[in-house]
Parts: C-alpha cells; sequence; structure tokens
C-alpha cells in the first residue's frame, strides 16, 4: 500500500510472530524471577483465586455430597457382610483392651514417676476440604479451601488421617497450594522411629499408583532397621514438624557402596482418595525459636 | 468485544470443571486436558494471535494455581495456540478430522515437552512407562472429551462471527 492511500486513522496491529517473540521473552524472565520471590505470582493469583475459588468450592461440595451418597448406597452389602467380622473382631480386641488398660495405668504411674512428659506434643491445626487437583496428570498438587484468613501460613504441614500428606506451598487470601510429598520433585527428610536414622523419603511419579515410593540415604551399620518398621519426618527438616508418621518401611536393600541402604516405603496416606486434610498450624520454625 | 468476553468465560470454566469435575470422574487417576482442547480450537478456528493469546491464558491459570515456576506451562501453551492458528487457512467447519487431528498432536507435543523439560533432564529415562502410564491415557481421553467439546465450542463460534458480522452486512 503506498503512503497517500493509508488512511491517517488506521489502527497500528502489531504482527503475530513479533507477540509471540515479546512473550517468549516475558515468560522466560517472569519464571527467572519467579525463582527468586513471589512478587508477580502474589498479586495475580489473589485476583485469579476470587474468581475461580468461590466455583472450585461449590462444585467440591456438591461433588463431595454425590460421592458419599453413590459410594453409601455401592458399600451397603458390603457393609453388612464386614459387621459381621468386625463383631467377632471387636470381641477379641475388648479382651486385649483390658490386658492394655492395665499395662497403662502401670505406664502412667511409671512416667510419673520418671516425670516425662507426653512424648508426641499435640499441635493445634485445622481442618480443611480439597477443592481442587493439579490440572495436569505430571503431578500431584492441590488446593484446599483455606487461606491467610483461617491462619494458614507458608510452609504449614498437611495431614491426612494419621499421615503426612505434604507442605502449603503458597497462600492466597482464600485459598492455598499444597505440593504432596509424592510429587516427582519432592524430597522428605524422615527418619526410622525406633532407630532415629535418618534417610531422605523422595516422590515419584512410576510408584506412586501403587502407594508406594523410594527412600534413599538410610545409614544403619548395625543392621537394625527392619520391613515394616516406622517412618517419620526427622528432627533435623527445617520444614516438617517431628514425629509425623510418613510410612512403613515395605522394602529393604543395601546400595553399592555398601554405606548407606536404600528401598520402599508403603504410605500411610491414601493419595488417590484424599477429600480433606488437616493443617498443622504451627511451624517447625516457631519450634526451634521456643526451645 | 464479545468474542472477548465468551474466550475468557471459556477458559476459566474449562479450567474450573478440569481441576474440579474431572478430578472426581478420573479413570485411573487421569484427567482430560480441556485446556488443550479449547487452546488448540481456538487456534484454529480464529487464527494465531488469538490463539497466542488463548494458551497464554491458560497457561498462566495453570501456572498459578499448579505450577513450579510461573511461566513455564504459559510458553508451551503459548506455542501450541501460535502452531494451531497457522491451519487457520485450511480449517473448514464441517470438517471434524483436521480439528481432532490438531488437538491429538497439540495433546502429544504438550506432554512430550513436559516429559522432556520436566523429568527426562532430572535423568528419568524410562520413557516407555510415562507414555504408557500418563501421556497415552490423557490423549485417549482428551480425544473422548473434544468430541463433545469441540463442536460446542464450534457451535459457539459460529454465533459470535455471526453477531459480530451482522453490522457490516448490513451496511454492504
Amino acid at each position: 500500500m503506498s503512503p497517500v492511500l493509508k488512511r491517517p486513522n488506521e489502527k497500528i496491529t502489531i504482527p503475530s510472530k513479533y507477540l509471540l517473540f515479546f512473550y517468549t521473552i516475558l515468560c522466560i524472565g517472569v519464571m527467572v524471577v519467579s525463582f527468586q520471590s513471589n512478587i508477580i505470582t502474589s498479586v495475580l493469583s489473589n485476583v485469579m483465586g476470587s474468581v475461580v475459588v468461590p466455583f472450585q468450592k461449590g462444585i467440591a461440595t456438591v461433588g463431595g455430597y454425590l460421592t458419599i451418597k453413590t459410594e453409601q448406597l455401592a458399600e451397603l452389602s458390603a457393609v453388612l457382610e464386614e459387621n459381621q467380622n468386625l463383631q467377632e473382631q471387636v470381641d477379641s480386641l475388648l479382651i486385649e483392651n483390658t490386658q492394655l488398660q492395665q499395662e497403662r495405668y502401670e505406664l502412667t504411674r511409671l512416667r510419673e514417676l520418671f516425670e516425662l512428659s507426653n512424648a508426641y506434643p499435640e499441635y493445634k491445626k485445622t481442618g480443611a476440604r480439597i477443592i481442587g487437583k493439579d490440572a495436569t496428570n505430571w503431578y500431584s498438587s492441590f488446593t484446599i479451601d483455606k487461606g491467610s484468613d483461617d491462619g494458614i501460613m507458608l510452609d504449614c504441614n498437611v495431614m491426612a488421617g494419621s499421615g503426612l500428606v505434604g507442605i502449603v506451598t503458597y497462600v492466597g487470601k482464600n485459598y492455598s497450594k499444597v505440593t504432596s510429598i509424592i510429587n516427582d520433585n519432592i524430597n522428605t527428610s524422615g527418619m526410622i522411629l525406633s532407630t532415629n536414622d535418618n534417610l531422605i523419603v523422595s516422590g515419584d511419579l512410576e510408584t506412586m499408583k501403587q502407594g508406594i515410593i523410594p527412600f534413599t540415604r538410610l545409614v544403619d551399620s548395625s543392621n537394625q532397621v527392619n520391613v515394616g518398621d516406622k517412618i517419620v519426618t526427622s528432627n533435623v527438616s527445617d520444614k516438617y514438624l517431628p514425629n509425623i508418621l510418613i510410612g512403613y518401611i515395605s522394602s529393604i536393600q543395601t546400595d553399592s557402596n555398601n554405606l548407606t541402604k536404600s528401598g520402599t516405603l508403603t504410605l500411610a496416606v491414601d493419595f488417590e482418595h484424599l477429600e480433606q486434610v488437616l493443617v498443622l498450624l504451627e511451624l517447625k520454625q516457631d519450634l526451634k525459636e521456643n526451645q | 468485544m464479545l468474542n472477548l468476553i465468551i474466550i475468557i468465560l471459556t477458559i476459566i470454566l474449562s479450567f474450573i470443571l478440569q481441576t474440579s469435575v474431572f478430578t472426581s470422574i478420573a479413570f485411573g487417576g487421569i484427567i482430560p486436558n480441556l485446556l488443550i482442547i479449547v487452546t488448540a480450537s481456538f487456534g484454529f478456528m480464529q487464527g494465531k494471535k488469538i490463539g497466542l493469546y488463548t494458551g497464554l491464558m491458560c497457561g498462566i491459570l495453570i501456572d498459578l494455581f499448579y505450577g513450579n515456576a510461573m511461566g513455564f506451562y504459559a510458553i508451551l501453551y503459548m506455542y501450541i495456540g501460535y502452531l494451531n492458528g497457522l491451519f487457520k487457512k485450511i480449517f473448514y467447519p464441517d470438517d471434524i478430522k483436521l480439528p481432532l487431528v490438531l488437538v491429538i498432536a497439540s495433546d502429544l507435543i504438550l506432554n512430550f515437552m513436559c516429559y522432556i523439560l520436566q523429568f527426562l533432564l532430572k535423568g528419568q529415562f524410562q520413557f516407555g512407562y510415562y507414555l504408557l502410564n500418563i501421556i497415552i491415557p490423557e490423549l485417549i481421553y482428551t480425544i473422548i472429551i473434544a468430541c463433545i467439546l469441540y463442536p460446542l465450542l464450534l457451535c459457539i463460534n459460529n454465533r459470535v462471527n455471526k453477531k459480530e458480522n451482522r453490522g457490516v452486512d448490513k451496511i454492504v
């Protein structure tokens, strides 16, 4: 088009390949910055959070109700059968219980004598509902319906039942993001409850569907660790509170360096069917400062 | 303007569906990728620029809520939207073959890139496992959903086009 024919108020349009180039540079820049700080994400997250999260909450509530109803119908017959078996179990357990209670009296008496404090301190916690799961199939982070308004802080530990689920990695006003310990890029510092030996628990996409994940770097020179031993979060971790159950050892072998051992552990939490979680409202950092 | 609102609403709705509804009806823990369907569809229906912006927004949403680094999925989805836009010239609304092929290709490219950038570089070479247990199941599930979702998107797109062009028709 010759300049004479050009209309004065014609819109300037940028060719899309320049746009593509510009946004690529921008995204890479943001990626680099986001490894260092949360400034960009926190503003955007709160805006998008206020749009998306209310819908997710609503859907999660309805979805949870429907799943419960269908499960109730499907499981009724199975439950009747199970009931009978459980009744027998109750009888045997009752006998065991009375024995244990006697032993407990003895234990409390002895504890008083030794002035031992309670071995596991009670942490303050709050329940939360899972409202959205990872949009990709590669990782298993999820969002919960409580945020900074409910007292949740960055690095809060998350549990379900009696086991560790993960850690809060982002806190919005009305939601927070939890990264679970089975994520492929997550390593957790753990220890064997019985011997206090430290080890590293790493998430694995390949085995997590069977409910087991690998652990490595267990130093056990006296060969005291066996299959079935409890693995809990360690004292030396700077983010996880101590003594939260992670799982039980399901296999163990000596590494080729003959110094450390590795193997797999069965998780204490069923990650496939998580709906509600408990968030511990205490941070390891605060615990350290108090001591 | 109407077009813009429709696109934004579609993206947000698909994101909500993908993260909350489809996670509860997932087969074997695999969820379909609605966002790639939306990105690809708007790409080849409306061209490079719209595809680019649609992809960028889908990627940013994933990054904000579930990503490890802000901008990673944004780049991947943006390029996929842009590349789909190149096919606008040979796209005809009546033909469903090209859209399906493009959605399949987009999903495959996305997941290959995810594997290469996040797993291969970390030294996890069991590609066969990831292919059979993540990439292929997601692809199949996504194709099934695309057969339902794509006609819907096309219908909305045609309606919007008609409405936006009505003014122009009258003048001509």
